[in-house]
């Protein structure tokens, strides 16, 4: 028997699910037919998410960032190339993951606490088990007073926290996050960026986010991938060497400010490449 | 309650004006009851006729009652298995608009000499005028569906019934609502005219009766009760709108 090499991590209720990596996405290739040509959107990408692992991916906006979330979310089929989740492949299908959108997209005639259940509901757990267990998490959040609120009622923030708890809440073990933090403003979100620290530390879910700031990526992350300008190819996998539980402080550290300096130098070359291309 | 009166006084101030204006006109151009009878008749009249009213008022709730409900619930019917086969759709989309094209006056009698003078043809006849206004507003209402809540329920595997059912539904309800407030007073509509065809009770039958023996007055209160009729049935579904819709903004504000 071959001994694996990978570390068991706990999930969410404290039980081993497997040793797998999460997340394994081998050599997507994707074009889209605009116009009878086709588009490459992404070109080999492969990445993985180990089990209880952070994972960033950062890239020019139109780098075929969210065609992958659709990839993995099975929305969309890949030209080539396997999805794998769990040991288990499961390219094209749909139903493997737990999503938080860039807007909070909470259902308005929903109170908060049906809104964070609904994962929960569309994969079958009955309403009053879910609930059960929603009420507790509301009160962790801090959104404890607003079980009964409608989403319209709460700030953006606020909405934003329902949203990543409706994600929290799902059985499915990785949790994809497309920009969650990017319609709000600074200091919301540097607010909400701390807060997913304390609460990702605590429960340590395999997680997929995609974002445009470095810093977030940096500060949140275990590992981060750096995609290039269309057709989207990986072009740096760093592993970012901050210990957790992490503090806000480390966004001060020499090496910290090192790697934003590169991660956005990179950055700005794969903006200025598209440019050029346009 | 005080903004409640601040609303309805206004309006109230102004049909009492116009009735004493009407009021007073009939008397100071000597009009002729036949022509023109004075609210004050009209509603004296209402009191020797109170019972005969009151049993074709109960015939028309009752017919406008089963009507409105058969008809609005083929209009949601219709509604649904559109939506959910898009072939469908294309193909009958353009025999709905057309269905509506036939004036009811000319289908009537029509459908009395195919299915005689019981309640079918009526019911039909109601059917036709209410299935309408409630399917169309529930179509757009459904595919109106916001895109980002989609796209959500998609990514996170939600079937195509957890989809219609958790968010496709509740999302067109506004939409539906204010469906079924038009097919409500058209369905009053709908049930007089069913009665003016054929038919020996209902505020309809009542008020051709009364026509034809040129007692204008009686064909003010059989107006009178057709208005009240559509306007409860409004007040009705719009309750009904504020209790189900109760987490919408709008209504809120």
């Amino acid at each position: 028997m071959l001994e694996s090499p990978i570390q068991q991590y706990p999930n969410i209720r404290g039980e081993v699910t497997s040793v797998a990596p999460a997340l394994k996405v081998t050599d997507i290739h994707k074009s889209f037919n605009r116009r009878q040509q086709g588009l490459p959107v992404l070109k080999g990408v492969s990445l993985t998410v180990e089990q209880g692992e952070f994972v960033s991916i950062v890239g020019p906006s139109g780098c075929g960032k969210s065609t992958l979330f659709h990839i993995v979310g099975g929305l969309v089929q890949p030209d080539s190339g396997k999805v794998w989740m769990n040991g288990h492949e499961v390219t094209g299908e749909r139903g493997h993951i737990s999503f938080m959108p860039q807007q909070p997209a909470l259902f308005p005639w929903r109170t908060i606490e049906d809104n964070v259940i609904l994962a929960q509901e569309v994969k079958g757990i009955s309403k009053r088990e879910a609930r059960r267990d929603a009420r507790k998490w509301i009160a962790k959040v801090g959104l404890s007073g607003f079980e009964e609120a409608y989403p319209h009622m709460l700030s953006g923030g606020m909405q934003q926290r329902a949203s990543f708890l409706r994600a929290l809440l799902s059985p499915e073990e990785l949790m994809c996050l497309d920009e969650p933090f990017s319609a709000l403003d600074a200091l919301t979100r540097s607010d909400m960026q701390r807060w997913l620290l304390d609460i990702w530390e605590e429960n340590r879910r395999s997680v997929l986010l995609i974002t445009h700031n470095i810093e977030e990526a940096l500060l949140l992350s275990n590992r981060i991938y750096v995609f290039s300008s269309r057709p989207g190819t990986v072009l740096q996998e760093i592993a970012v060497p901050f210990p957790r539980p992490r503090r806000e402080e480390i966004t001060e550290d020499p090496t910290f400010l090192a790697l934003k300096r590169d991660l956005s130098n990179w950055m700005k070359e794969e903006q200025h490449k598209m440019q050029i291309l346009r | 309650m005080r903004l409640w009166w601040n609303k309805i006084w206004p309006p109230l101030v102004a049909v009492l004006f116009l009735l004493g204006i009407w009021q007073l006109s009939t008397s100071l151009f000597e009009i002729e009851k036949w022509i023109l009878p004075s609210p004050i008749n009209i509603a004296r009249e209402v009191l020797t006729e109170s019972s005969r009213l009151w049993e074709h008022t109960l015939a028309t709730v009752k017919l406008t009652g089963i009507g409105f409900t058969i008809g609005t619930s083929v209009g949601l019917l219709i509604a649904i298995v559109l939506h959910s086969i898009p072939f469908l759709k294309s193909a009958l989309y353009p025999l709905l608009i057309l269905s509506q094209n036939v004036p009811t006056i000319a289908l009537a009698p029509l459908l009395m000499i195919w299915f005689g003078f019981g309640l079918l043809p009526k019911i039909i006849v109601i059917t036709l005028v209410c299935f309408f206004p409630v399917a169309i507003a529930m179509m757009s209402g459904l595919r109106q569906t916001d895109p980002i809540m989609l796209s959500y329920m998609r990514m996170i595997g939600a079937s195509k019934r957890q989809i219609f059912v958790k968010l496709e539904l509740p999302h067109a309800l506004p939409s539906i609502f204010s469906g079924i407030k038009i097919a409500a007073t058209y369905s009053v509509m709908g049930a007089v005219i069913a009665e003016w065809i054929g038919s020996d009770k209902g505020i309809g039958y009542y008020m051709m009766l009364q026509k034809s023996s040129y007692r204008t007055d009686r064909v003010f209160i059989a107006i009178s009760i057709i208005v009240m009729l559509s306007l409860t049935m409004f007040a009705i579904i719009a309750l009904l709108e504020k209790w189900f819709v109760r987490w919408n903004r709008r209504q809120e504000s």
